[in-house]
């Protein structure tokens, strides 16, 4: 069985893996890390998103084994701590862009990665930037105005000096 | 990075942001309270059923049937049993002495036919993805390896897809007792005098495609036993019910099984059923003494969750020529699939007293088929049978107001209840209590400019635009707030329709509240703890909302059917209201003076006329200390109370829809959508609004994209999300949304349903749009979804006739 070596929300774990074992597995069974949901099996639906080096991927389509050596972070490894949530987590609460919340990490995620790319996105750039994350709850509208929010607090407390987690 | 996040500190952060940042002069309901859910679901700290991880689980797997319709000769699980890390593995026939028949509470007629239906399928598969074998293993991927040493041999029967031919001399049949499962009628007035002479005559033929509801989180069940009893962790929206399902299927008693839905991920109807991985998993783990789980891959889900509508709808209006309407027919067959499971022969009748919708009239006749087919079971879906009869006469209202050359808002006009005439009895015998059609729509039209739309499709008609601008219209009520038990059991469904509240007041003045509702994700902790600072006036922070486990919250009817708020919520205030009046005793007796002149407000208990006062909190711990209480007074300051509605809830709106259709190409782009939504009274208005958003984009999914589709085999094309096209961010619009607010006279604050309303509302606004974009080109209808094929072709063949 191969050896990884992972980081996954700070934290360095060395595992022996089956070469077939997903990486959302590896998360959730493996790991205990079951802030990071399943919501299909044909990648379309982006509940399992995390950053893996810096950039969103869907973590039911990479393999354990691909994570080898990379550096992953989850919904979980967001919030500075102390109670505290990220700016793009306090933007989902302050809109009401979540309902039954399963989507809501890998919305999370992947409008971070969104944001990495474009700091100050259009509504249109949100629509399609967050195209393969589904959502059956809130119609999308808050999710937008949440990700427009998290953008503009996130440049302000860049702004600020302040630092933001953009892993 | 790796400090953990502590959810209660961020609960709490999030509890002091809103107090500054929200002054409420007015209390508690109708404040745009955040949610106190939303730290756990933004942070992973929550409890999904899979998430559930105990000493020594064991994972199962489902061997499902490939074939639509067959005979099982042969199922030979020896060779799975003897893999690496397998436990057990057994077919339907080993399960067959103790596995029972899945439930359905809703036998609509005398004569229905319910056929037997096993969990595992013993002798014969009637949808593809039936369970006929499982196999249980030490870890998720040895499961799904050991389901291929499985053999199963199948004698193939025809299967029965149409529901058309199921009903035709000599078809196959799905069961022995052949393909009709129960016929319903309701009939009121003289339709055949209606009809007689009519000046106008609408006849149409609707299809509603099936769906797949789609909840975000797929099913999943954990089962365990300690040799006595029984905890089950369920995906479902049901504790309760699910509860005394099992123990009836299983014959496990009762009192010896605890059911807990913990987060559950949307549900939208879909997690209102007894499943057969359920009570599967309930066996498994009492053969074999050990904690168990089964989690449904997406494609298994979209195989064997119950799917929704399906129905093929014939409505007639007969109408004056001023657009009145004389009476309304309507004929339904309606697809069950392949089993009758929970509720689903309940489902079309949920709206055989909605086609009529908000219009008066003198004649109604109603006319349900239920059909047999070997395709996945339908049942609940957002709305259920309330959208399926709004579409009907929504569309058949705008095909009214095409034939008589009349604006669609005026012909509805003419025909609504008139905001001066509630309560009004219609003619299917329901009594809206409250409503205002006029205002609703007046605000609705005002914010969408409607007639500057109107100039503009005019002109673009005139110019002959190749992209051509439609508007259309829906004014919809619904019946919701599921519902008066004594109307239930005039139905013939297998219970009630009350709800259970419980508060109690703790020794230092903080309150728990138990509910019998089960929130997917609607929001009740936060929406009660409103209900509740208000009513004992209490800070928001100091109430706590328990729910979703019988060993918690021991009577509940579950969360389904827009009922939680105007049922669930409030049993919970009438519970608070005798909280109160515990309190009033105890502060008569502490300050003696007679409960009479002891007066309640903002939480404090004051003698009129005198200074002397006693706070809730001050009640509480001599309540808890109990030194010195009223005679015969139990120690303790709570109450429960079970609440049977008097009537249905009628929320009721008007939804406006533009849209662009680009007649070369058949693409659909929706330029504005506006609902006005009259909800009664609102408790937290961004859960509304948020009920409202989803809802809207529930009903434009089943206008334009989605479609579960099964082959001539019986195989279902759309098995995967990539085949079922469920929209994304980038296929649906901004929607406009505002609110009238008539309240309800049924209940003590003027409530009423909301969670339902915007699907049920938009399907027909955006159809309608579509038609009246191309009733130019002489197209008068479209087959949902609305695919740009479906559009080009139907444009094609008109201009080819």
């Amino acid at each position: 069985m191969p050896r990884i070596t992972v980081t996954v929300d700070g934290i360095r774990y060395e595992e022996d893996v089956e070469p077939r074992l997903l990486l959302v597995h590896f998360l959730r069974d493996r790991l205990g890390k079951t802030g990071t949901p399943i919501g299909c099996d044909t990648s379309n639906c982006g509940a399992c998103t995390v950053l893996l080096d810096g950039k969103s991927v869907k973590s039911c389509s990479v393999l354990a084994v691909q994570a080898d050596g990379c550096d992953v972070v989850t919904i979980e490894g967001l919030a500075p701590g102390n109670g505290q949530m990220h700016p793009l987590q306090r933007a989902f609460h302050e809109e009401h862009a979540l309902q039954c919340g399963y989507c809501t990490p890998g919305m999370v995620m992947a409008a971070l990665d969104l944001l990495r790319e474009n700091p100050d996105p259009s509504e249109e750039e949100i629509r399609h930037g967050l195209e393969g994350n589904l959502c059956r709850c809130t119609g999308y509208c808050n999710i937008v105005r949440a990700v427009r929010r998290g953008a503009q607090e996130m440049g302000q407390a860049q702004e600020a000096g302040q630092e933001v987690r953009t892993p | 990075m790796t400090e953990e996040l502590d959810a209660g500190m961020v609960a709490q952060r999030i509890a002091e942001s809103d107090q500054v940042s929200e002054p409420s002069p007015n209390g508690e309901v109708g404040r745009r309270r955040r949610r106190k859910e939303d730290a756990r679901l933004l942070t992973g700290r929550t409890q999904w059923t899979d998430n559930i991880q105990l000493p020594g689980m064991l994972y199962v797997q489902f061997l499902r049937s490939p074939m639509a319709h067959a005979r099982i000769t042969r199922v030979d699980v020896s060779a799975a049993r003897e893999l690496p890390g397998v436990v057990a593995a057994f077919s339907g026939q080993d399960l067959a002495s103790e596995q029972g028949s899945l439930p359905c509470a809703w036998p609509v007629t005398e004569d229905i036919a319910i056929p037997e239906h096993p969990p595992m399928a013993v002798s014969e598969v009637r949808y593809v993805g039936e369970a006929v074998a499982c196999v249980v293993a030490t870890d998720r991927y040895r499961a799904a390896d050991a389901l291929e040493a499985i053999e199963v041999d199948y004698e193939p029967l025809p299967p029965v897809l149409d529901m058309n031919d199921a009903l035709a001399e000599g078809a196959p049949k799905v069961h022995e007792t052949g393909n009709k499962a129960y016929t319903w009628k309701f009939a009121q007035g003289d339709m055949e005098a209606a009809l007689r002479d009519a000046p106008v005559r609408i006849d149409r033929t609707y299809i509603q495609q099936r769906l797949i509801p789609s909840a975000m989180e797929p099913r999943a069940v954990v089962a365990t036993t300690d040799g006595e009893t029984f905890t089950m962790w369920s995906a479902t929206q049901i504790p309760h019910i699910l509860r005394v399902m099992l123990a009836l299927t299983t014959g496990i008693p009762e009192h010896k099984l605890r059911v807990i839905a913990p987060d559950v991920g949307g549900g939208f109807g879909s997690k209102l059923q007894v499943t057969a991985e359920e009570v599967v998993c309930l066996l498994l783990t009492k053969r074999l003494g050990k904690p168990v789980k089964w989690t449904e891959s997406r494609s298994e889900g979209n195989l064997t969750v119950h799917h929704g509508r399906d129905q093929i709808q014939h409505i007639t209006i007969a109408a004056e020529s001023d657009g009145r309407i004389r009476g309304v027919r309507v004929e339904l067959l309606v697809d069950m699939g392949a089993y009758l499971m929970l509720v689903t022969p309940g489902i079309p009748l949920l709206g055989a007293f909605m086609y009529n919708g908000i219009y008066k009239m003198d004649a109604y006749d109603f006319t349900c088929t239920g059909v047999f087919t070997t395709k996945m079971p339908t049942d609940a879906y957002r709305g259920a049978g309330r959208p399926e009869a709004t579409y009907a006469i929504e569309r058949a209202m705008d095909e009214l107001a095409a034939e008589l050359n009349m604006d669609p808002v005026e012909v509805r006009r003419r025909n609504w209840i008139k905001h001066e005439e509630f309560p009004y009895t219609t003619i299917a015998g329901l009594t809206y209590d409250s409503g205002n059609y006029e205002a609703a729509t007046d605000k609705a039209l005002a914010l969408f400019g409607y007639d500057k739309l109107r100039a503009e499709q005019a002109d673009r008609r005139d110019r002959r635009d190749p992209v051509q601008l439609g508007i259309g219209v829906s004014t919809y009520t619904e019946m919701c707030g599921l519902a008066p038990s004594r109307v239930l059991g005039s139905l013939s469904y297998g219970a009630g329709g009350w709800e259970h509240g419980s508060v109690r007041v703790l020794p230092t003045g903080k309150v728990e509240v138990v509910t019998g509702s089960s929130a997917h994700g609607q929001g009740h902790e936060t929406a009660w703890s409103q209900l509740v600072a208000d009513a004992l006036g209490v800070p928001f922070e100091d109430v706590s909302v328990l729910h979703g486990d019988t060993a918690i919250s021991h009577r509940g009817m579950d969360t389904y059917g827009s009922r939680s708020l105007v049922v669930g919520g409030m049993a919970v205030l009438s519970a608070c209201e005798k909280v109160k009046e515990k309190a009033r005793k105890i502060a008569a007796h502490t300050l003696e003076c007679s409960p009479e002149d002891v007066e309640f407000s903002q939480g404090v208990f004051r003698v009129k006329g005198t200074g002397a006062q006693k706070t809730i909190q001050e009640l509480a711990l001599a309540a808890f200390a109990a030194h010195d209480l009223p005679e015969g007074m139990e120690p303790r300051l709570d109450a429960d109370a079970t609440l049977d509605p008097e009537n249905f809830s009628f929320p009721h709106g008007t939804h406006l829809c533009a849209v662009e259709v680009d007649t070369e190409t058949g693409h659909v782009k929706i330029r504005s959508y506006v609902a006005v939504d009259d909800v009664g009274r609102v408790v937290n208005p961004l859960i509304v609004e948020g009920q409202v958003h989803g809802g809207i984009a529930q009903g434009i999914a089943q206008a334009l994209y989605e479609e579960a589709v099964y082959d001539a085999e019986g195989n279902l094309l759309t098995s995967t999300m990539a085949d079922y096209l469920l929209p994304s961010a980038a296929d649906l619009p901004d929607f406009v949304t505002d609110r009238t607010e008539t309240p309800a006279t049924s209940n003590p604050l003027g409530v009423k349903g909301v969670g339902e309303a915007g699907t049920i509302a938009s399907t027909p606004a955006v159809v309608n749009a579509i038609v009246d974009a191309l009733r130019p080109h002489g197209v008068h209808d479209i087959q949902m979804p609305c695919t740009p094929e479906r559009i080009w072709r139907a444009l094609r063949e008109r201009a080819q006739a």
